[in-house]
C-alpha cells in the first residue's frame, strides 16, 4: 500500500500545478477553481448569490468583460457566456460535435474543466458541486450517445430540483433530422426530465439564450435546463454581447407569501397542541434553515426531515427529530402520526416520507409552503396553501408570531416527541445483530464523530448504506449531506463527491457507497485522481444489492432473484489500479484505526468495509404500508431488541414479534472474508513497515 | 368531466410537443386539441380539451403554468365563452337527393363547397351540438368522410377584464 500511495501521488503530482493537477493537457486555468474561498459559503454570500438570481442579473460580470463587443465564432461566445456567468468549472467529455467548444475552451483562463470518464459521471459531478456549493453546475457535452449519456443524471437532478446547465453538441442544422451519425434527438428524449430546454436556431439567440438558462436553472424550483447546440452555429461568426439583465414574461415564480395565507397558518399554529415541522429541500434552496429554526424553537415545534432536507435543520437541535419515513426512526415517524398540525415547508409529501397516503398523518390538518405551485394539493390537501419561497414565507410567519405574542406550544407534546426518542433509539451501542460482524450503524456512527458536521460533505449511493447514513450521520449545516432522493439514482454518489471536492477543496468529502451503486460509475475514479479531487469511499460491503436483497427477504419469501453477487472485484486492488490508496476491514475492532486512515490521507481513498449480507435496515416500513407500521425499530423497554408491532415481521408473522437477525448465509462467503482479513493484516503490517 | 382551456403558447418549434407531453406523461388523455397563431406571430394559441376530475384538473393546469413556453391558461369550462368547430362532410349525393341535402345545409347555415358526379361536400360550423345534430341527419344519406377540426373558443367581450 506504501508503494501505491507514493505512485499515485507521483501521478497526481505530475509536471502541472500540484495543488491542481489537469489529467490531460489542456490549458492553464488562472480563475477561481479550485481556490475558492470559504466565504464563498457565507450565509451572506448565498444570500447574495439568490438576490442576483430572482434579479435577473448574471452570476458573473454579464457584460463587462474585455469580450464584450468583439467578434467572435459561436463556440467562443459560449465560453465567454460561461465566463460572463462567473462559471469557474464545467465537467465533460469532449467529442466530435462539441470539438469547436472544447477548442474554444482551451483558450479560457477563466474555467476549468473537469475531464470526465462518462457522460452520466459528469453530470452527476456538476450536480454534487451544485448541490454542495449552491451555484450552477454546468455540464458539456457531445451530440447523440455524449447527449443520451447525460439522461439519468439530468433526471436526478430534475428530481431532487438542481440546478444545471447542460450544454450538448448537436449535428449541423442542415442534417438534423436524417439520422446523420451521432444524432439524437437530445432536446425530445429529455423534455420529461428538463426544466426547461433549447435548441439553438441561430447566433442571435445565443448569449440571450445563455442568460435564460442560467436564470430559469437557478430561480424559482430550481431543475435542470438543456442547450443543444448546432455545430454550424458552433463555427459561425458573430458579435457577442452578453445581456446584463434578464426578463421572461412567461416565467415569473412566486416569492412572496401571500398575506392573508400567513396570516391563516399563523393562527392555525396558534391554536394547535400537536404541531410539527415536515422539512425538505426547499429550505436548502431558499436559505430558509434560519428561519425555519427560529419559528420551531419560537414555538417548541419538533421538525422532521425529508432525504433532501437532511442538513436543513442542524442534527444537533434537540428538536429535530430526523429522518421520517420509510427508513425514518420510529419516533420521527409517530410524531407524524400523532401530531394535529404538519408545516411542511419545501417538503413534497413523497411516497417514501408517507407510506400509505390514506393514513398519514390522519390527525394533521397541514399549512404547505412550496415556490412551486404544482406540488400544492398533489398529494395531500392542505388548509392553508402558501405558494412562495420557503425563506420568505417562514420570515412572514416568524414576524407575525413575534407581533402578535404567540405562546410556544405546551412542552407536552415536545415531551412526549422526546419520550419516544428515548424509547425507540435508531441504535445503541450495546446492540448488534452479528456480535463478530461489521456493524454498519456503527460505522456510520464513527465516522460521523470523526468528520467536522459544520465543514465536511457526505454524499451517499442509493440502497441500504444510504439509508444508514441518513439515520447515522450528524449534520450541522446545510449542503453537507447530498444524496439522490427522487431519483434514486445508483451510481450518484460518487461523482457527486468528486464534484463536492471541486466545489468545496477545503472540505472533506466522503461517499458512503455500497458495493452495487459503487459499479456504476466506478470509472470516474480516474477522474478524481486526475483531477487532484482526494474523495473518501466509504464502502459498505455486504456482496449483494443489499435493499433489494432486504426485501426479497421482508416480502418476497427469501427468493434472492439476481441479488446475490459472485463476481465482484477486489476493490482494493481496483481502486489501486487506479492509483488510489485502499484498505479492506472485515472486523469491528478495525474500525477506529481504518477511518482514522481513510480520512487523514490527502489521496483519493477507498475503504472497503465486509458487512454480512443479512444485515437489515431498520427500523423499516414496508412498502404501501402506514408510517406508523414499523418494522424492527430497537425497544430499550425491551432490553434493546428489535420488535415490529403490528403488521409483518421478518419472519412473516403478526403483531409483536421480534425482528431476529437472519443466520450468516453462503453469500457471505466465510473464504472470502478469511481471505480478505488475511490480506489487511499483510497490508497493516506492509504499512507499519512503510512508516 | 369535460374541461375546455385556451392556452397561450410561445410558436416555436417544439411547444407543441411539451404540451402534449406533459398532459400525456401526467396521466391525462386529450379529447381534442387545436393550435395555430394569434394576432401576434410570436404565439400560438392551443385549445385543448381534456377529461379530468377536479384534482386532476387542477393539477394539469398548475404543471402547464410551469412550463416556461405557455404563457397564460384560460379555463373555458362552464362559461359563457364562444366555441366553434367546422367541419367538412362528403354525403352521400346522387342527383335526385341533392337538393333536400342542400335545404338540410341552408337550414344549418352550411355551405355547399364542392359538388361530384354522386356527391355534395358541406362545410359547416357551429358549437358541437349542432354539427351532432346536423351529422345525425346526413347519416341518413350516407357520409363518405367526415372531418373536424375540433374545438377552438374564445371567452366573450363582456367578460374580458
Amino acid at each position: 500500500m506504501t508503494d501505491t500511495t507514493t505512485t499515485a501521488a507521483v501521478r497526481a503530482g505530475s509536471p502541472r500545478t500540484p495543488d491542481m493537477p489537469d489529467d490531460i493537457r489542456q490549458h492553464v486555468c488562472t480563475g477561481a477553481a479550485g481556490k475558492r474561498a470559504a466565504t464563498d459559503m457565507s450565509r451572506e454570500a448565498r444570500l447574495e448569490r439568490k438576490r442576483r438570481a430572482i434579479s435577473g442579473e448574471p452570476f458573473g460580470p454579464g457584460s463587462h468583460t474585455d469580450k464584450e463587443g468583439k467578434t467572435m465564432t459561436g463556440a467562443q461566445a459560449i465560453i465567454a457566456s460561461l465566463e460572463a456567468e462567473g462559471v469557474d468549472t464545467v465537467f465533460g467529455y469532449p467529442g466530435g460535435q462539441a470539438i469547436k467548444m472544447y477548442d474554444a475552451l482551451y483558450d479560457s483562463t477563466k474555467i476549468r474543466h473537469i475531464l470526465a470518464r462518462h457522460e452520466q459521471g459528469a453530470v452527476h459531478e456538476a450536480d454534487g458541486y451544485a448541490r454542495a456549493t449552491g451555484r450552477v453546475g454546468v455540464v458539456l457535452v457531445t451530440s447523440g450517445p455524449g447527449a443520451t449519456n447525460t439522461v439519468t443524471g439530468i433526471a436526478t437532478a430534475y428530481m431532487d430540483s438542481v440546478p444545471l446547465v447542460v450544454i450538448s453538441g448537436q449535428v449541423t442544422r442542415g442534417v438534423i433530422g436524417t439520422d446523420a451519425f451521432q444524432e439524437a434527438d437530445i432536446v425530445g428524449i429529455t423534455m420529461p426530465v428538463v426544466k426547461h430546454s433549447f435548441l439553438l436556431q441561430s447566433n442571435d439567440d445565443l448569449t440571450r439564450t445563455f442568460r435564460e438558462a442560467f436564470y430559469i436553472a437557478s430561480t424559482g424550483r430550481p431543475g435542470p435546463v438543456l442547450i443543444d447546440i448546432p455545430s454550424d452555429l458552433a463555427g459561425e461568426e458573430m458579435v457577442f454581447h452578453y445581456p446584463d439583465k434578464i426578463d421572461i414574461p412567461s416565467y415569473r415564480p412566486t416569492y412572496k407569501g401571500n398575506a392573508k395565507q400567513v396570516r391563516q397558518a399563523v393562527e392555525l399554529i396558534r391554536t394547535s397542541t400537536r404541531p410539527l415541522l415536515m422539512v425538505g429541500g426547499g429550505c436548502v434552496t431558499s436559505h430558509a434553515c434560519d428561519e425555519v429554526v427560529e419559528l420551531a424553537e419560537t414555538m417548541q415545534i419538533p421538525v422532521v426531515t425529508t432525504l433532501i432536507g437532511k442538513a436543513a435543520i442542524p442534527c444537533s437541535n434537540p428538536l429535530n427529530l430526523g429522518p421520517v419515513g420509510m427508513h425514518g426512526s420510529k419516533y420521527a415517524n409517530m410524531a407524524v402520526t400523532e401530531c394535529n398540525l404538519i408545516i411542511a415547508v419545501g417538503a413534497r409529501f413523497s411516497d417514501r416520507v408517507t407510506g400509505k397516503i390514506t393514513e398519514f398523518a390522519p390527525h394533521a390538518k397541514v399549512i404547505h409552503i412550496d415556490i412551486d405551485p404544482a406540488e400544492i394539493g398533489k398529494v395531500r390537501d392542505p388548509q392553508v396553501p402558501i405558494v412562495g419561497d420557503a425563506r420568505a414565507v417562514v420570515a412572514a410567519i416568524n414576524e407575525r408570531i413575534a407581533k402578535t405574542g404567540a405562546e410556544p406550544v405546551s412542552d407536552e407534546w415536545v415531551k412526549t416527541c422526546y419520550g419516544w426518542r428515548e424509547r425507540w433509539p435508531f441504535y445503541t451501542t450495546d446492540f448488534a445483530d452479528y456480535p463478530d460482524r461489521i456493524a454498519p450503524e456503527i460505522v456510520l456512527e464513527r465516522l460521523s464523530a470523526k468528520l467536522d458536521p459544520h465543514a465536511s460533505v457526505v454524499t451517499t449511493e442509493v440502497g441500504q448504506h444510504q439509508m444508514w447514513a441518513h439515520q447515522h450521520v450528524h449534520r450541522e449545516e446545510s449542503r453537507t449531506f447530498i444524496s439522490s432522493g427522487g431519483l434514486g439514482t445508483m451510481g450518484f454518489g460518487f461523482p457527486a463527491a468528486i464534484g463536492a471536492k471541486i466545489g468545496r477543496p477545503d472540505c472533506q468529502v466522503v461517499c458512503i457507497a455500497g458495493d452495487g451503486s459503487i459499479q456504476m460509475n466506478i470509472q470516474e475514479m480516474a477522474t478524481a485522481i486526475g483531477n487532484g479531487a482526494a474523495v473518501k469511499i466509504l464502502l459498505i460491503d455486504n456482496n449483494a444489492l443489499g435493499m433489494v436483497h432486504q426485501w426479497q427477504r421482508l416480502f418476497y419469501r427469501e427468493r434472492y432473484s439476481c441479488t446475490e453477487f459472485t463476481a465482484n472485484p477486489d476493490f482494493v486492488k481496483l481502486a489501486e489500479a487506479y492509483g488510489w490508496t485502499a484498505e479492506r476491514i472485515t472486523h469491528p475492532d478495525q474500525i477506529d484505526d481504518a477511518l482514522d486512515r481513510m480520512l487523514a490521507s490527502e489521496m483519493p481513498y477507498l475503504l472497503d468495509v465486509v458487512i454480512p449480507t443479512n444485515q437489515t435496515v431498520y427500523p423499516m416500513v414496508a412498502p404501501g404500508a402506514a408510517i406508523d407500521d414499523i418494522i424492527g425499530a430497537i425497544d430499550v423497554t425491551l432490553g434493546g431488541v428489535r420488535v415490529t408491532e403490528k403488521g409483518m415481521s421478518p419472519a412473516g408473522e403478526h403483531a409483536g414479534a421480534i425482528a431476529e437477525p437472519l443466520p450468516l448465509t453462503d453469500n457471505d462467503a466465510d473464504t472470502r472474508i478469511a481471505g480478505a482479513t488475511a490480506d489487511v493484516v499483510a497490508d497493516e503490517s506492509a504499512q507499519k513497515g512503510g512508516e | 368531466m369535460k374541461h375546455i382551456l385556451s392556452v397561450l403558447v410561445e410558436n416555436k418549434p417544439g411547444v407543441l410537443s411539451r404540451v402534449t407531453g406533459l398532459v400525456s406523461r401526467r396521466g391525462f388523455n386529450i379529447d381534442s386539441l387545436t393550435v395555430a397563431p394569434t394576432e401576434d406571430t410570436t404565439m400560438s394559441r392551443m385549445t385543448i380539451i381534456v377529461e379530468a376530475d377536479e384534482v386532476g384538473y387542477e393539477q394539469i393546469t398548475k404543471q402547464l403554468h410551469k412550463l416556461v413556453s405557455v404563457y397564460k391558461i384560460s379555463d373555458l369550462t362552464d362559461t359563457d365563452a364562444i366555441e366553434r368547430e367546422l367541419v367538412l362532410f362528403k354525403v352521400i349525393a346522387t342527383p335526385d337527393r341533392r337538393h333536400e341535402i342542400i335545404e338540410i345545409a341552408n337550414i344549418f347555415r352550411a355551405n355547399i363547397v364542392d359538388v361530384g358526379k354522386n356527391s355534395l361536400t358541406v362545410e359547416a360550423t357551429g358549437t358541437a351540438s349542432k354539427l351532432d345534430a346536423l351529422e345525425d341527419l346526413f347519416r341518413g344519406y350516407g357520409i363518405r368522410q367526415l372531418t373536424r377540426t375540433g374545438k377552438i373558443a374564445m371567452s366573450r367581450g363582456a367578460s374580458d377584464k
